[in-house]
C-alpha cells in the first residue's frame, strides 16, 4: 500500500506493514459473511465507480473483482485490451488519463508490464489496485492466500510455507514472499535453478531444488502454475522432465506436516505441477482461495475507496474495524457515509 | 569545419590554471589562440595582450576542449529526438568541442552519402567538430560489411554497429582485420544478445524484486573476452564502448598489459549510479548496457583511475519524453549525457578517486588518440579547441533547461558541482555561460 499523489493505492505487498495486512485480513473475514447471505449485496459502495482495466488475459481475477464490486453495490466497468482504444495505439498512460477524467473511485489494473500499476498511480488521480503487473506483484492474490492460510491455521507467524514452481516469473510468488515474511512465516522456495534466482535468499527465503526436501514438515505448500511457453525458453528441457522433478504428488506430500494445506492460484496444470490426487484431495484448499478472493477484493475496495474507512496511509493503516459490514445494510451505509 | 572561413580575433586567456595532459602542463599558464590554432602557452603575464580579446580565467581551469567519442546525434531520421545542430549545442554547453557520432541513424550511416550529410549539417551548425562513425555492417544488420574505405574517405574516424552488438564472430574478426587498412578502430557494443535478449535492466536483486527481465553481466563480459581474443589474433584495433562490468575492466587491464591493441571507455552514468536507480521503474535509468552493482561501479572507477579505461564518453542518447513515459520494459534505452559529463566526472576527482589531470586526459587526448584526431592537446599549432571551467561552481540540473532537444536524464534535480564557463572551437568562442 502506498500513497502517491494523495491517494491510497495497493500496488504491491513489499513494504506493507503487518498491521495493514492484518486489517485487510480482518476486514475480508467480515466481508465473507456478505457472500453467505441470501441477498449477496450491501450498499457500502453505492454510487461508487470501479473500472477494471484488464489489459492482459484474466478470467478469475477479473470476475472476482467484478463480483466484489457488485456485492458492495459499486458500479463496475470492464475494459480489456482488445476492443479498447489501446488496440488503436493509445498508450497506457493516455488511456488511464482518459479513464481518470471520468472520475472513477478506483481503477483495478492488470497489465503484462511490471510497474504498470505504479505508472498509473503516478499519473492518475484516483486509487489504483494492482491486479497483477508482469512479473512484479499480484497483491490481492497473496492477500487471499494469506486469508486462506489464516483460516486454516491458528496464526501465520511461525508457519513454514513452501512455494514451488516458476519463481522467476511469478508475481504471485513475490507478493506472497513479502506478505508471509512480514507476518512472520518462514518461506521456502523450490524450483529448478533456472527459475529460482539466488537473489531471493537476500529477501529472506530458503531455496530448494528438491521438492521432497522443500516440503518436509512444512505447514503450507503453494504450487505455482508452470507456463507451457517456458518450455521454449530452455528453462527446463520438457514439461515431462519438469513434472518428474517438481510435480506435487501424494507420495511427496507425505513428507509435509500432517495438517498441511495445499494452495494453487490457478489455473492448474494437472499432472504437471500438481497431481489430481493432491489437487482433489483433502489437503487442497483451492476452492476456499476462490471464495476468499471475492471477500478479500471487497475488503481492498472498501478500504481504498471509502474515505472514512481508516485508509491506508503510507505504511501504517489506521485500524478501523468494519464490523458494520456484518450488521444490517442500513448500518453499513451509515458507517460508509461517516 | 576547416573549409569554413571565419575571421577570428586572437584570444588571450589569462589567469587560469592550465591542464594539458598531452604536453604535461598542470600549472598556471596563459594561452594565446590565433588563426584557429594555439599560438602560445606561457607563464602568467608573459604574453602581451596586444589586440587580442581578453578572457579572464582566474580561479578556473583551462584545458583542451573535451572530446566525446560516443554520441548519438539522431540525424538523419530521428530529428524529433535530436539534430546535429541541437546535439552540437548540447556538446559545447558541456565543454565538448569534438564528438564522434554513432551510425544508428535512419538511414544508417553505412555509406559516404550519409557521412557527408552529417558533416555538412555540422558545418552549418558551426559549433562542435563532428566526426561520424560508420557502421560496421550494412543497415547494422550484422551480416554484410559496409564500405569502410568509402566512408573513411568521406570522413568517418572509426566503425561501429553501436546499439546492435555484432553477434557474428566471423564478421567481427573480418572487421578488425579490414579496418587495419585504414588504421581505424572497431568500436564494440559488448552484449551477447543470446544472454541479454529480452532483458531490460541489470540482473540482480533489484530486477528480481521489480519483476523485470534481467541482463546478466556475463552477457557483456563474454563478448569482451571474445573481442579481446579477436583483437589479439587479428592485431586489429578494438575499442570497447561503455564498459560496465567489473570483469570487463579486469580483462581489458590484462589485454593492455599483453600488448593487445584495445582501448576502452566508460560513461559517467556507469561510474555514478548503480542498478538501484531503476527503483520505482525509473525509465531514465534504463540504458544498454544497464546500470550494474556497486561493485561494478567501483571497478569502473578503479579502471578509469589506472588508465585501463582510458576514455570517458557519454553515450549521449536523446529520446523523446513519449518514448520514456511508458512502462519500463517498453521504454527507449539511453540517456542524454553531454551536459553532465564534466560535473559527474569531477565528482570522482573530489572523492579522490581520480586526479584532475587523469580526468582531463580521459576527456581529451585519450579519445583523440582513439579516433586518430589531431586534437585534445594545446601544443603549439594544435587546433584552438579550448574549454574553461570552474570545477567548484555549484548548480542544480534542470532537465527541462538542457540545450539538448531531449531531457531524458536520471540526474534531473541533482546538485552538481563544476560547470563550463566558456567553450572555444577553432579559436572561436561558441558558448559562454552568462550567469
Amino acid at each position: 500500500m502506498d500513497e502517491t499523489s494523495g491517494h491510497r493505492h495497493l500496488l504491491g505487498l513489499e513494504g506493507v506493514s503487518a498491521e495493514d495486512i492484518q486489517l485487510l485480513l480482518d476486514s475480508a473475514q467480515k466481508m465473507k459473511e456478505v457472500s453467505s447471505r441470501d441477498v449477496k449485496k450491501v450498499p457500502t459502495l453505492r454510487g461508487k465507480t470501479v473500472i477494471n482495466l484488464f489489459l492482459e488475459n484474466s478470467t478469475r481475477t477479473r470476475i472476482s473483482f467484478e463480483i466484489a464490486a457488485k456485492r458492495l453495490s459499486a458500479d463496475s466497468i470492464n475494459l480489456s485490451g482488445s476492443g479498447s482504444s489501446l488496440s488503436k495505439g493509445e498508450t497506457l498512460s493516455d488511456t488511464a488519463r482518459n479513464l481518470a477524467a471520468m472520475s472513477p473511485d478506483a481503477i483495478v489494473v492488470r497489465h503484462q508490464a511490471a510497474g504498470a500499476a505504479r505508472l498509473l498511480a503516478d499519473i492518475v488521480d484516483c486509487p489504483i489496485i494492482n491486479a497483477g503487473d508482469g512479473g512484479h506483484e499480484h497483491p490481492t492474490q497473496a492477500l487471499l492466500d494469506l486469508l486462506t492460510i489464516y483460516e486454516h491455521k491458528p496464526e501465520i507467524e511461525g508457519l513454514t510455507v513452501t512455494i514451488v514452481g516458476d519463481i522467476l516469473h511469478s508475481r504471485v510468488a513475490r507478493s506472497n514472499v513479502y506478505g508471509l515474511l512480514t507476518l512472520g512465516a518462514k518461506v521456502r522456495l523450490c524450483g529448478p535453478p533456472t527459475l529460482l534466482p539466488d537473489e531471493f535468499r537476500a529477501l529472506g527465503c530458503e531455496l530448494f531444488y528438491d521438492v521432497a526436501e522443500a516440503v518436509r514438515d512444512v505447514d503450507v505448500v503453494m504450487m505455482l502454475r508452470i507456463q507451457r511457453e517456458r518450455q521454449g525458453g530452455n528453462y527446463f528441457p520438457s514439461l515431462n522432465e519438469y513434472a518428474h522433478y517438481f510435480c506435487l504428488t501424494q507420495e511427496i506430500l507425505a513428507e509435509a506436516a500432517p495438517d498441511v494445506i495445499i494452495l494453487h492460484p490457478g489455473p492448474m496444470n494437472r499432472g504437471i505441477e500438481i497431481s489430481s490426487g493432491v489437487a482433489d484431495g483433502p489437503y487442497s484448499v483451492m476452492m476456499n482461495q476462490v471464495a476468499n478472493g471475492v471477500a478479500m477484493r471487497m475488503a481492498v475496495l472498501y478500504q481504498l475507496i471509502v474515505p472514512g474507512a481508516g485508509g491506508i496511509r503510507g505504511s501504517s493503516l489506521e485500524v478501523r474495524q468494519v464490523e458494520a459490514v456484518s450488521g444490517s445494510s442500513d448500518s453499513v451505509e451509515k458507517e460508509a457515509a461517516g | 569545419m576547416s573549409e569554413r572561413v571565419r575571421q577570428t580575433e586572437p584570444i588571450l586567456i589569462r589567469g587560469g590554471h592550465l591542464i594539458d595532459p598531452d604536453v604535461g602542463i598542470n600549472e598556471p599558464r596563459d594561452l594565446l589562440l590565433d588563426g584557429g590554432i594555439v599560438k602560445a602557452v606561457d607563464k602568467p603575464g608573459a604574453i602581451p595582450a596586444t589586440d587580442a580579446d581578453l578572457i579572464d580565467a582566474s580561479g578556473q581551469i583551462v584545458s583542451p576542449g573535451f572530446i566525446d567519442m560516443h554520441v548519438h546525434l539522431r540525424e538523419p531520421g530521428y530529428e524529433y529526438k535530436e539534430t546535429v545542430a541541437t546535439g552540437s549545442m548540447s556538446a559545447v554547453v558541456g565543454g565538448v568541442t569534438s564528438l564522434g557520432c554513432m551510425a544508428n541513424t535512419d538511414p544508417v550511416n553505412d555509406n559516404a552519402a550519409v557521412t557527408q550529410y552529417i558533416i555538412e549539417k555540422s558545418r552549418l551548425a558551426g559549433l562542435a567538430n563532428v566526426y561520424p562513425i560508420g557502421a560496421v555492417s550494412i543497415g547494422l544488420e550484422g551480416k554484410q560489411m559496409s564500405e569502410f574505405g568509402e566512408m573513411y574517405e568521406a570522413g568517418v574516424v572509426a566503425v561501429s554497429d553501436d546499439g546492435m552488438p555484432i553477434m557474428d564472430s566471423g564478421l567481427m574478426r573480418r572487421a578488425l582485420e579490414y579496418a587495419r587498412m585504414f588504421g581505424i578502430a572497431v568500436i564494440a557494443h559488448e552484449e551477447d544478445l543470446c544472454l541479454c535478449g529480452g532483458g531490460v535492466m541489470n540482473e540482480g536483486l533489484t530486477s528480481v524484486r521489480l519483476g523485470l527481465r534481467g541482463i546478466p553481466s556475463v552477457g557483456e563480459t563474454a563478448m569482451v573476452a571474445r573481442d579481446i581474443e579477436l583483437a589479439r589474433y587479428t592485431q586489429g584495433r578494438l575499442h570497447v564502448a561503455h564498459l560496465s562490468a567489473a570483469e570487463s575492466v579486469e580483462m581489458v587491464r590484462r589485454a593492455k598489459a599483453d600488448g593487445v591493441q584495445v582501448t576502452a571507455e566508460a560513461a559517467p552514468h556507469h561510474f555514478t549510479l548503480d542498478d538501484t536507480a531503476v527503483e520505482g521503474y525509473n525509465t531514465n535509468a534504463k540504458m544498454y548496457p544497464p546500470l550494474r552493482t556497486p561493485r561494478d561501479v567501483e571497478a569502473v572507477r578503479a579502471g578509469l583511475a589506472d588508465g585501463t579505461i582510458d576514455t570517458i564518453a557519454t553515450d549521449h542518447a536523446p529520446h523523446h519524453r513519449d518514448e520514456k513515459g511508458v512502462s519500463f520494459d517498453r521504454a527507449a534505452k539511453g540517456i542524454v549525457g553531454l551536459e553532465t559529463m564534466l560535473p559527474l566526472s569531477l565528482e570522482l576527482v573530489r572523492k579522490g578517486e581520480l586526479t584532475m589531470q587523469r580526468m582531463v586526459e580521459a576527456m581529451t587526448i585519450a579519445p583523440a588518440k582513439n579516433l586518430g584526431l589531431d586534437r585534445g592537446t594545446l601544443k603549439s599549432g594544435a587546433p584552438a579547441d579550448v574549454v574553461i571551467f570552474d570545477p567548484d561552481y555549484r548548480w542544480t540540473l534542470d532537465a527541462a533547461a538542457l540545450a539538448s532537444k531531449s531531457n531524458n536524464t536520471p540526474f534531473d534535480g541533482w546538485d552538481l558541482q563544476g560547470k563550463v564557463s566558456r567553450t572555444i572551437v577553432g579559436g572561436r568562442s561558441v558558448w559562454e555561460d552568462r550567469r
